[in-house]
């Protein structure tokens, strides 16, 4: 028997490594005689190809993961913006109206930084793809940041004391900075939600698994931290408004992530329970209840309603980065796409339908 | 919008007017024997660069381990010991037991049933070991999901049924990285790529980075009537290019005779029009279950479920303008 120095590398030989036959022994069999080759790799449960992935993850980084959170602020202040508009609160309008153009445009320099090629973003807006939850997104994008943009430019010309360089556009902005702050509110709220549909419209399991509740989660996320926000920045007599939105927010918040869980596939849903999102998701929840209780018992008082939105705006970006991260680590291990595939798989033969796996015998 | 879920004809789904018959693979794996020319071959037509680091990857001979941004043909390689084999021999015969009834085309029932009736109760004689092999590559699903999911038409359907990536159109946002269930596609982070045909007015070099690539069935072969590389450079006919429905009944020719001989743990993978991705336009005989290869034993294309996301969404949007209405509301 020669020896080489790759030996170490070979598998180690039961004793007495002669042939066993099937049912004398379940052990594994390696080449002991020589007599043939020997497995170079030890014989794996192969319910894997030596635990690779079968799908591959996006390749979005904490970017994406913080756009989800902005959209959301966005989207939730662009509505805060416009209710203040229509009630005459004007603090919480110039705030809420300040907070979304902020939002919107630190989520759009995040999106396009994480382009693989950010030069080409605008490529998005070439066409209109209904099956593309990412272009319907982009075009979303640019009509909210469309109208929040002129309804914000006007209240900095009016904080700045119309010092900005407008000339006669000057009445012009302020004749469209009322509609333009509703159109703006009428794709809030789709600006919230179609993350969900971005995230779960994907072969990522545990995104896919969401799919049916995730929209709920979002929007409730997207209230409770653009309310959060507008409560830390707008004095309490005008945040009556925002105090409400984030205790139904906070309620929606609570009660959505249950049961979106509850509805998942409980082995997609496992790594929602491990690594960050084991500690993140937790801890939204806890920040999402203490921000609603403080908003509710405490929100008259600008202390505690500042921290209270604080605990909002904490709790929102831990339940987006939670989720996001719990999706990347469901493409990592084989397992998640394989068991509920082959689960749902065996549940369908089982109710009788075997016309429409991918495999046949024939 | 095309269909988004079962039987179709992509190319005619996608608007063609003059298109063409739909061109596919079919990998016969009992025949291949690992020699890996579809992935060279593949390589050199279309001047992809290196993937990895060249390390051993310590999984048999399959030392490139997945498709990826730069591999477009992935030879997989399991090594199994007589009980694996058992197994599989097993889970093929479950598979033709179940009798699989509705499948399409005429010869299919007839085939499985004819083949299940005149099987061999006693199987030929059990390898003690055996080597599968597998050159894996880009399904061109009849619904793709990293189609339907990319914002901004770089992703195209062919005039031959197939997907392909316009890399001048791409700008690298990855949504077809999450939205392909194969996990094929993917994000090239580095590389060049030389035009392959030198054409007037076309650069000799140019490089492609930060942008969705994967097999595009050598469309630009296909355009001047060749087969693809990898069928081309294939030495056992395990890669066979051709139409697509002549493949199908090919494919099924030869895992009855496969049956007949005993071999029940041969099977077919794609070719069914009515599972989760409306059949895929790559497809294979397998010789175990498809995860073994690192398939999906159950693929769903996420854009199936796609009205179902709009109606929840629809639904929670109009919920979230309610609650803010709500919130209003009551101060006024």
């Amino acid at each position: 028997m020669s020896t080489s120095e790759f030996d170490s590398l070979r598998p180690p030989e039961p004793a007495g490594g002669k042939r066993r036959r099937k049912g004398k022994g379940n052990g594994r069999r390696a080449g002991g005689d020589g007599s043939r080759e020997m497995p170079m790799v030890p014989e794996a449960e192969f319910s894997s190809y030596y635990g690779r992935p079968v799908v591959k993850p996006a390749p979005w980084g904490h970017e994406v993961a913080a756009y989800l959170f902005l959209g959301g602020v966005a989207g939730g202040s662009g509505l805060l913006a416009a209710g203040a508009q229509l009630t005459g609160r004007t603090k919480l309008r110039r705030n809420t109206r300040l907070s979304a153009l902020v939002a919107v445009m630190l989520g759009a320099v995040a999106l396009v930084k994480d382009l693989g090629r950010p030069e080409r973003f605008v490529n998005m807006l070439r066409t209109f793809k209904l099956t593309s939850p990412m272009s319907l997104g982009s075009w979303i994008l640019s009509f909210f940041s469309a109208g929040i943009g002129v309804a914000a430019v006007s209240e900095i010309d009016r904080m700045t004391g119309e010092r900005l360089p407008l000339g006669p556009l000057r009445p012009v902005l302020r004749a469209v900075e009322g509609p333009a702050g509703l159109e703006a509110a009428l794709f809030a709220p789709p600006l919230a939600v179609y993350t969900a549909v971005l995230l779960s419209d994907t072969a990522t399991p545990t995104w896919n698994a969401a799919y049916r509740d995730l929209p709920f989660v979002f929007v409730s996320s997207a209230s409770l931290a653009a309310s959060g926000l507008a409560m830390i920045t707008t004095p309490v007599f005008e945040a009556g408004p925002a105090r409400r939105l984030a205790i139904i927010g906070a309620i929606g918040d609570l009660i959505a992530a249950r049961v979106t869980e509850h509805r998942m596939d409980p082995v997609a849903a496992e790594p929602l329970h491990h690594g960050n999102p084991g500690w993140m998701l937790p801890w939204s929840e806890r920040l999402a209840a203490a921000g609603g209780l403080g908003a509710l018992l405490g929100g008259r008082h600008r202390g505690v309603a500042a921290l209270s939105g604080l605990a909002l705006l904490t709790a929102s970006a831990l339940l987006r980065f939670g989720f996001f991260e719990a999706g990347k680590e469901s493409t990592r291990d084989p397992h998640y796409t394989i068991e509920p595939q082959k689960r749902r798989l065996a549940a369908r033969r089982a109710a009788g339908i075997t016309d429409d796996s991918i495999t046949t015998a024939g | 919008m095309g269909q988004l879920t079962g039987p179709t004809d992509p190319a005619a789904d996608a608007g063609w007017d003059d298109a063409k018959p739909r061109k596919g693979f079919f990998t016969d794996t009992s025949i291949c024997i690992g020699c890996k020319a579809c992935e060279v071959a593949c390589k050199e037509w279309n001047r992809n660069p290196r993937d990895g680091d060249l390390k051993l990857l310590g999984s048999s001979y399959d030392n490139t381990g997945a498709l990826g941004a730069s591999t477009w043909r992935h030879v997989a390689f399991i090594e199994q010991g007589r009980d694996r084999i058992d197994e599989a021999r097993e889970s093929g015969r479950a598979l033709v037991d179940l009798g699989l009834p509705g499948l399409p085309g005429p010869s299919a029932p007839a085939a499985s049933a004819s083949a299940a009736s005149r099987v061999d109760t006693t199987p030929p004689d059990t390898p003690e070991f055996r080597w599968l092999m597998s050159s894996d590559v880009c399904k061109h699903c009849t619904h793709a999901g990293c189609l339907d999911v990319c914002p901004t038409g770089a992703l195209f359907r062919t005039e031959f049924g197939t997907v392909v990536v316009q890399d001048d159109v791409c700008n690298g946002c990855g949504t077809c990285v999450a939205g392909c269930p194969f996990g094929v596609v993917e994000r090239r982070s580095d590389g060049t790529y030389t035009t392959p045909a030198q054409r007037p007015g076309q650069p000799v070099e140019k490089p492609v980075t930060g942008v969705a690539q994967k097999c595009t069935l050598c469309y630009d072969r296909l355009v001047e009537d060749q087969i693809p590389a990898c069928a081309k450079a294939c030495p056992t006919t395990s890669i066979k290019f051709g139409n697509h429905d002549e493949l199908v009944a090919q494919a099924r020719e030869r895992v009855a005779q496969l049956h007949a001989q005993g071999l029940t743990e041969a099977r077919l993978y794609g070719a069914n029009e009515h599972d989760g991705v409306g059949g895929t336009g790559s497809i294979f005989l397998l010789l175990d279950e498809p995860e073994v290869y690192g398939l999906p034993p159950d693929p769903r294309v996420c854009t199936a479920d796609l009205p179902q996301m709009f109606k929840r969404a629809g639904l929670a949007a109009a919920g979230m303008f309610g609650a803010a209405a709500l919130a209003f509301w009551r101060s006024r």
